[in-house]
């Protein structure tokens, strides 16, 4: 009896003596051991899938950087095409969700497949990090405690273009942007400070999304005799848009600006000399110097065989550091999900964009600049090289009350 | 406000934009009125010609050649279809093949994708046509103004060719009765397939001149073949000169639509294809319905 209970003690205080020596390791694996399932819904098939393509590999970049483990846990991506079609888009995430059971979700690219997921994503209390669809309202009154964004609220870039365009450029504006929400979204950015500003709207025209033939438009604007055009188009309609804006000599008369989408490295190949001279708002410019970003650009060329990163990578980037620095944070503990919104909401870092946070007010990112930059001639072939910027750009976040 | 230089201005973009349809959409009523077939792998056609385009300019840095090259290349997929695909299918039900022309938009744009990747590319304006030229107060882009006379001196040798040649007097023989034409002892199997390739070249034909003027991405055929059908459905199945009159008034619908109904200018094209089909359902050219 006695030599029993001796081994016995020996046997129970070597394993405490064991579990003392691995410390708060056992019990963190005890807590959560499983990988961290990263839920992605992006466009990989037609005209948007150089978009989902770049914010994939933007967070890949950093979840490589980590190989793969973050404190303990290993970052398991699963990733599903949406097509841009919201019904495939609102199906593949209820999978993830339902199925997969992911710990976190992040995209979508197209503002109609993140409307559509926003109810199922706030009441199955999913935290998601919307990596690039800028609908105004998920920031406003559609705002949930359990949504992030780190991309940009379709205002952000385009309202600071409007009192930059009243003061340097003109006071007659045409504006012009395809006829969906995110173009209304942004044309309405704009003329809240243009008008603010002094400005005039000369006339507005909506064509339809996918136009291929803007030559009405393009002769109206000539006859308006405006000074300056606003437009945001992005894809195939940017090509085929500022193509034809340089073939009908527009360029000589009428300076053309936009919102940055309208001259992304993603449609300036194909627009080539077209492009020369026009000036957007955006967040981001591989051009832009500050040293997260130079390495950036150095490590994102060398992973992608020589491939300059865009805004959309920056937005992939953005996304994975916020999921790595969080999970730091949290130890690799993701269970106790309110405590990971509060790590969320504080997170911090500089973004190869400039120093990166979120607005606690709408968890929308506020945009460290908004550039204004002009496409030039660049060593990186056509760029947009930035010349003035904007600091602290948030939006309002008119009718959100979090949390909700 | 200058009232006629505008309007003059836009007729002259409605007028460039039907003179690209009617490239598109004569094919596609030669090939329906001869073999029968509604080819809804048309566009497929436009876009491997831009395509074909496209490479030919960046290797030899010429658009005159490949404006030459491509066609003929497009030309020669054409035949192959028609002779591997279609042909085993015309004494088949329509439905047959429209399920597989609908099935080649797939397998064309799989393969675009894959020897070009889905990257937007576009074909760089000739430089001969780069500027943009003022006619009656009206200024619009000299390369469109090169598409409309090019694409109006097409229409006119389509025309000759079909109404003084005596190939076009077999191929009009074969668009009216195609058994008869082939009892008269001519090879109407060789004349199908030239119908088809010569189709399928127009249509290439005009993704190289449309190169310029809009961008390439891999589901372009598809997105074009809907304005192609209205403008054949408007002029009448099988009709020449249907397609041609047909694309001048969908052009012009479309642009007038867009600057006066902005809005609702997808609206008009299909008002205008529902009101001509009231009052002649056959379209403006076709045969009489039986």
């Amino acid at each position: 009896m006695r030599e029993v209970t001796r081994r016995k003690f020996l046997a129970t205080a070597s394993v405490a003596a064991a579990g003392a020596a691995a410390g708060p390791w056992v019990l963190r694996a005890q807590a959560q051991s499983g990988p961290l399932k990263v839920g992605v819904i992006l466009p990989y098939t037609g005209v948007y899938a150089e978009l989902g393509v770049s914010i994939t590999q933007g967070m890949k970049l950093v979840f490589a950087r980590e190989n793969d483990m973050v404190a303990g846990r290993k970052i398991e991506m699963i990733q599903e095409d949406d097509e841009m079609k919201p019904p495939v888009g609102i199906r593949k995430m209820e999978k993830l969700i339902d199925s997969d059971k992911v710990d976190i979700l992040t995209g979508p690219v197209h503002s109609g497949i993140l409307m559509g997921m926003r109810d199922k994503v706030h009441n199955s209390k999913t935290i998601l990090i919307v990596s690039n669809a800028g609908a105004d309202a998920i920031s406003r009154e559609r705002c949930s405690k359990w949504i992030f964004r780190t991309s940009f609220s379709n205002w952000q870039p385009c309202h600071p273009m409007g009192t930059w365009v009243a003061k340097n450029l003109s006071k007659e504006a045409f504006l012009i942007a395809p006829n969906y929400q995110a173009g209304k979204d942004m044309m309405n950015a704009f003329k809240e400070s243009f008008v603010a500003a002094g400005g005039k709207i000369v006339d507005e025209d909506y064509p339809k999304l996918g136009e291929t033939d803007y030559a009405p438009y393009l002769t109206k604007i000539r006859q308006s005799k405006a000074k300056a055009v606003f437009a945001f188009f992005s894809g195939t309609d940017a090509v085929n848009f500022v193509k034809q804006y340089d073939q009908f000599g527009l360029k000589k008369t009428t300076k053309l600006t936009g919102a940055g989408f309208l001259t992304e490295p993603d449609v300036l190949p194909a627009q080539g000399q077209s492009a020369l001279g026009i000036i957007t708002g955006h967040f981001y410019s591989p051009l832009l110097d500050n040293p997260t970003n130079k390495k950036f650009v150095r490590d994102f060329r060398a992973a992608y065989g020589g491939k300059v990163p865009d805004g959309f990578a920056c937005q992939g980037y953005d996304t994975a550091e916020v999921i790595v620095r969080t999970l730091k944070t949290l130890n690799g503990n993701t269970q106790d999900k309110d405590k990971w919104v509060d790590a969320i909401t504080k997170v911090e870092f500089d973004s190869p964009r400039g120093r990166f946070r979120f607005d606690p007010k709408t968890h929308n990112v506020i945009q460290p600049f908004i550039y204004i930059r002009e496409v030039k001639e660049t060593a990186l072939g056509l760029n947009n090289v930035p010349f003035d910027k904007v600091a602290d750009v948030r939006d309002p976040g008119t009718g959100c009350t979090l949390p909700a | 406000m200058a009232f006629l230089p505008d309007v003059f201005g836009q007729a002259l973009n409605g007028l460039a934009y039907g003179v690209l349809l009617f490239l598109l959409s004569v094919g596609l009523t030669l090939i329906f009125g001869m073999l029968d077939v509604v080819n809804l792998a048309h566009g497929s056609y436009y876009m491997l010609g831009a395509y074909a385009g496209l490479t030919l300019i960046a290797v030899t840095g010429n658009f005159w050649l490949a404006l030459l090259v491509a066609p003929a290349a497009v030309a020669l997929i054409g035949a192959g279809i028609e002779r591997t695909c279609l042909r085993p299918l015309y004494r088949r039900g329509p439905l047959d093949q429209v399920l597989l022309t609908f099935g080649l938009i797939y397998v064309f744009e799989d393969l675009v994708k894959w020897i070009w990747s889905g990257r937007i590319r576009s074909i760089p304006t000739p430089a001969l046509f780069s500027g943009s030229v003022t006619v009656f107060g009206a200024t619009i882009p000299s390369y469109r103004l090169f598409v409309i006379v090019f694409g109006l001196a097409i229409a006119v040798a389509v025309w000759a060719l079909i109404e003084k040649t005596r190939l076009g007097a077999i191929i009009r023989a074969g668009v009216f009765d195609s058994e008869m034409t082939a009892g008269m002892g001519i090879n109407i199997d060789r004349v199908f397939t030239g119908v088809f390739a010569f189709g399928a070249a127009l249509a290439g034909l005009s993704g190289v001149i449309a190169g310029p003027i809009q961008s390439a991405y891999p589901p372009m055929g598809a997105s074009i073949l809907v304005p192609a059908l209205i403008v054949v459905v408007v002029g009448g199945l099988g009709s020449l000169k249907g397609s041609l009159a047909g694309s001048l008034i969908i052009g012009q619908a479309e642009t007038f639509g867009k600057v006066w109904l902005p809005g609702a200018s997808m609206l008009m094209i299909y008002v205008v294809m529902a009101l001509i089909l009231l009052f002649r359902p056959q379209g403006l050219f076709g045969r009489a319905l039986k």
